[in-house]
């Protein structure tokens, strides 16, 4: 044949597209078989009746793949061969019947306290399943950090440092929780009493992030422009491993201090990001008060703007806007920085502003504000002296989650180019930097830890403000019972 | 009688409830035994621990409750001690509980219908078929309007009244020996208050339920208890059975809440004959965007005099008071201030007329700004209208505390949430009397008040009168409140004025029907009033379907 007639193979195609079709029929119509016939054999079978009965037919044939899974599951474990699936199922049967035995004795040894009495079979299940995995960890923590063929088990390495991390955060929080309670005036001391853990830690870690960020010149021991020596020193200051006890955090790909770095980085972007969230704040706010409060055309025509820039992909969108800035820039003789804050405030107040909006409009409703209506009070007076007190606990909640959110955009602008621009430290740049070291991680755990020292930096401040504004929450929604 | 025929024992019950920190008593020390079949009636103020003590004797406390000590016996099971499982087959099927608001305690995303067979069938007492057939059954006799459809319909679809009689229907449906009821009627209006009570009295006594029957209503409790138990913070004051308790009360506790509906201050002589009067509705028709809510209504308050205006939920009388604050503008007529015309928008009026007529609210608790302190919710008026300042705003927002009753240097700093419901209603007062107004709108100010705080604001509000020469318009469901306080009543329906004129003749027949109608709802304190009643109306021809035949 000379050429091939492209209409040859729709036909076999419709067969193959048919027989494909058939063959998920066929199943479909099979599990359907089998749930009525697994109903049937169980309405027969359960005496009291009511679960099969009426159980309508999906579920019935849903159950049925579920069987069908299962055992194709034990079937591949136990004859297949497959050693770890049998290891896995194996452990969780033992689990569960741990778990039994557990809440059994329980009851026997404590003479049916009502702590075991009316346990669920899930949380026995729950408790047995915790010992097992602290069991596992002790016993993985206690591993040989380097193999017999001598090469360092990286797993191993980063699991004792994320343990001994944790250990340390929960000794600090309880150490300061229990400073907090013990020193202060009343009001301090009732609510180290009240705060859960997580909240002190969260805490101690802003206080601490804000001291570095106020006191960093005096607190580095270099400057975060100098170049020093030794390019790529691996942090942890030990010769032996290519480290320098004079730069304990090692240096980077040009020599520079990684410590004095990391400590400028939180002057330059946890400054930024505060200034820029406080510029949301203060743009979004008011706005929704002044939308909740007079409503009408007002409140169209800002809820719309806003619905339409909350419609753009905000990452995007700010790097549009930063790509253009870029060039304005030089021309205006206004640093890049002022912009990026201005436009990133901008971008978030549109979140500010809905929540305002909503805490505003449950406000406006309040009688109180009618009485001072009717007074004949001003707008300003409303917003700031009726409405503003009593939305303050949602904002602030707020404001500890939307710094968080800024701080990382501006840390994402920053590792696409756009953001802080060097060589002022900052903490994107240096994990865009050094992001290749995370390669060496299973044959050099040290040297892998470079780029996760700023990426640490920035988790622990997220982590830590989320912990004090879960807890604000907390109470804020608790007062409102 | 014998003791097996005791369903539930509760013996030195001591609850506590915890509060920033500490554990404070809410019940010190509760006994009581109930019989199948019989019904007891708890009542008491709010804080009393009623409801605490209703809750306790099904095995159950409220987060943040905890029983200390104390024993609760149902049909010789101990549920303080007994465990969840045991509790299970309990409750919901043996005991069950009718919640104040069945407006917030029916799921809004399910047919009534699929809420009620929910725990007969949980419960294996029917199969789902049954229990709907059921369902229908109860509800005729609950008397609910078409009883084979009305369970089809979600719990938005059907009225107040409606839902808390299905409630009750859905707390019946697997026949327990035992239901809680908690304040069943207090959300609702008069007129259907009493189909509730007379469906809840049938269906109790035709299955032989025993109840326990929670409210703060005196003359409600004396239609449907046959014994009475009064709590005073959580204390017992005493126990007797009904016609006792109601005839010969021997606590100075109870007699003071028997005494509260005492109260009546004389009616005021007509005002002169062409006297302006201060505030005066002339053919105001309103309406909220297209739906009309008030129709060529008409009426004067004249100087020094209590105008009540009362009605039903829905019939218009707040929107009365909204059109003359100003909150919404008439389509029609107009509202005068001293013979002068007022603008319609409250925005068009000036300080001085805005600062003449001042309103006081319902619910205190979000009339006053919970973040300010007493000093500056009463302070801002003074500041805003007199131009005080200072020192001297202190000292008369000092004066207007006193003259509320409230000791001044106690109260001035504190929040409004560490003051009782009568204590925020009484500053909710003197932000009024703060801008020195000629008129004062009451709305329903005394509704969500215990009985004898309610009778200490009316007291209040009747001595500013006489002093200050205020006039009220006062607006109430309460025809007791009218009767107490008014000099003349309007009685609204719909958006209308059925009727109005000088209270002595409001209260002498011949009434319009609907005012009738409104009159013979109030629940009387003798005990066989609702029986005396439905044997006047007929059962099928009270509450809402009376005021549908109108």
């Amino acid at each position: 044949m000379i050429f091939e007639s492209p209409y040859d193979n729709v036909f076999g195609d419709l067969i193959e597209a048919f027989g494909v079709f058939a063959v998920i029929l066929a199943v479909l119509a099979l599990f359907t078989f089998a749930g009525f016939l697994l109903r049937g054999i169980g309405s027969a079978f359960d005496s009291r009746g009511e679960t099969f009965d009426e159980m309508p037919l999906f579920l019935a044939s849903l159950l049925a793949v579920l069987i069908v899974a299962s055992l194709t599951l034990l079937w591949s474990a136990f004859i297949g061969g497959r050693d770890t699936l049998r290891f896995l199922i194996l452990l969780i049967a033992a689990i569960a019947a741990f778990g039994w035995l557990f809440r059994w004795a329980g009851q026997r040894l404590t003479n049916n306290a009502p702590r075991f009495r009316d346990m669920p079979y899930g949380v026995s299940f729950g408790y047995v399943l915790a010992a097992v995995v602290l069991i596992w960890s002790v016993w993985f923590y206690f591993q040989p950090v380097v193999t017999e063929q001598g090469t360092p088990r990286a797993s191993v390495v980063f699991f004792r440092w994320a343990i001994q991390g944790l250990l340390i955060a929960a000794v600090l929080g309880t150490g300061f929780k229990e400073l907090g309670k013990r020193v202060g005036p009343g009001w301090s001391r009732k609510l180290f009493r009240t705060m859960p853990l997580t909240a002190s830690f969260g805490i101690l870690v802003i206080i601490a992030y804000a001291i570095v960020a106020i006191f960093a010149p005096l607190i580095a021991p270099y400057g975060q422009e100098q170049v020093l020596g030794a390019a790529n020193v691996v942090p942890g200051g030990n010769p032996a491993l290519g480290g320098n006890p004079e730069f304990p955090l090692g240096t980077d790909q040009i020599g520079r201090d990684i410590l004095s770095r990391l400590i400028y980085g939180a002057q330059n972007t946890v400054g930024i990001a505060f200034a820029t969230t406080l510029l949301a704040f203060f743009i979004g706010a008011s706005l929704g008060f002044l939308a909740a409060t007079l409503g009408g055309w007002l409140d169209q025509l800002v809820s719309r703007a806003v619905d339409v820039l909350m419609a753009i992909p905000s990452l995007i969108f700010a790097l549009l806007l930063m790509t253009i800035a870029s060039v304005w820039a030089p021309r205006l003789g206004i640093p890049l920085t002022v912009f990026m804050v201005v436009i990133i405030a901008v971008i978030d107040s549109t979140r500010v502003y809905r929540l305002a909006r909503a805490v505003g409009l449950n406000i406006v409703v309040m009688d109180y504000i009618e009485a001072a209506k009717l007074r004949g009070e001003g707008l300003t007076y409303l917003i700031f002296k009726e409405i503003l007190p009593n939305a303050t606990a949602p904002l602030l909640a707020e404001f500890g989650l939307r710094f968080c959110f800024v701080f990382l955009t501006i840390a994402a602008l920053s590792f696409l180019g756009v953001g802080i621009q060097p060589p002022l430290a900052d903490w994107g740049t240096m994990v865009r930097d050094m992001a290749a070291f995370i390669n060496f991680a299973p044959f050099a755990p040290q040297a892998a830890i470079t780029p996760l020292l700023a990426a640490g930096a920035i988790a622990l401040l997220t982590v830590a403000v989320n912990f004090v504004v879960d807890w604000m929450l907390h109470k804020s929604s608790g007062l409102k019972e | 009688m014998a003791d097996r025929d005791i369903l539930v024992k509760v013996r030195n019950l001591y609850l506590e409830g915890r509060s920033d920190e500490t554990w404070i008593p809410i019940i010190n020390g509760a006994s009581f035994d109930l019989r199948r079949g019989e019904v007891l009636g708890l009542i008491g103020e709010s804080g009393a621990g009623k409801s605490t003590l209703g809750l306790a004797a099904m095995g159950f406390t409220r987060d943040g409750v905890r029983i200390t000590s104390g024993k609760v016996l149902f049909d010789g099971v101990d549920l303080i001690n007994a465990s969840a499982a045991v509790k299970r087959e309990l409750l919901g099927r043996r005991i069950a509980y009718v919640a104040q608001s069945a407006a917030a305690s029916f799921n809004p995303a399910h047919k009534l219908i699929d809420q009620h067979t929910e725990a007969p069938v949980q419960h294996r007492v029917s199969s789902r078929i049954d229990s709907e057939r059921d369902a229908m059954e109860l509800y005729e006799k609950l008397r609910l309007p078409d009883p084979e459809h009305i369970g089809f319909r979600y719990p938005h679809q059907v009225s107040g009244g409606q839902l808390q009689r299905a409630m009750t229907a859905m707390a019946m449906s697997c026949r327990p020996d035992l239901i809680i009821f908690d304040e069943p009627t207090t959300a609702l209006d008069v007129t259907t208050q009493i189909e509730v009570l007379a469906s809840i009295r049938d269906i109790v006594s035709q299955f032989d339920t025993a109840a326990i029957y929670i409210t703060h209503d005196l003359a409600v409790v004396a239609q449907m208890a046959d014994r009475i138990k009064v709590m005073l913070k959580g204390d017992e004051v005493e126990e007797s059975d009904t016609r006792t308790m109601l005839a010969s009360p021997t606590q100075d506790y109870t007699k003071s809440l028997w005494a509260v509906r005492s109260f009546q201050r004389p009616q005021k002589p007509p005002p002169p004959a062409g006297a302006v009067p201060v505030v005066s509705v002339k053919n105001v028709t309103a309406a909220y965007g297209r739906v009309k809510v008030l129709h060529d209504i008409t009426f004067d308050i004249h100087a020094g005099r209590t105008v009540a205006v009362v009605g039903e939920s829905g019939s218009g009388k707040s929107t009365a008071a909204r059109v003359i604050t100003g909150l919404l503008p008439p389509l029609e007529g107009v509202v005068e201030f001293e013979g002068e015309p007022m603008p319609g928008d409250y925005r068009k009026r000036t300080k001085m007329q805005l600062r003449q007529a001042q309103m006081i609210y319902q619910m205190a608790d979000t009339a006053l700004n919970p973040r300010k302190t007493i000093g500056e919710i009463i302070g801002r008026p003074v500041e805003f209208y007199m131009g005080l300042k200072g020192q001297e705003k202190r000292e008369r927002v000092k004066e207007l505390l006193r003259e509320i009753e409230l000791e001044p240097d106690q109260f001035i700093d504190r929040l409004p949430s560490e003051l009782s419901g009568g204590q925020k209603q009484r500053v909710g007062i003197a932000r009024a009397l703060a801008a020195e107004p000629k008129f004062i709108i009451c709305d329903e100010v005394t509704s969500a008040l215990d009985q004898l705080v309610a009778e200490g604001i009316l007291r209040l509000l009747a001595k500013l009168q006489d002093e200050l020469g205020l006039s009220y318009m006062f607006i109430t469901h309460d025809l007791a409140t009218v009767r107490s306080i008014a000099d003349e009543v309007v009685v609204m329906k719909d958006g209308r004025v059925v009727e109005q004129g000088p209270k002595t003749e409001m209260f002498r027949p011949p009434h319009h029907p609907y005012t009738d109608l409104l009159l013979s709802s109030v629940p009387e304190m003798d005990p066989d009033w609702l029986t005396n009643l439905l044997a006047e109306r007929g059962v099928d021809n009270i509450g809402d379907a009376a005021v549908g035949n109108m």
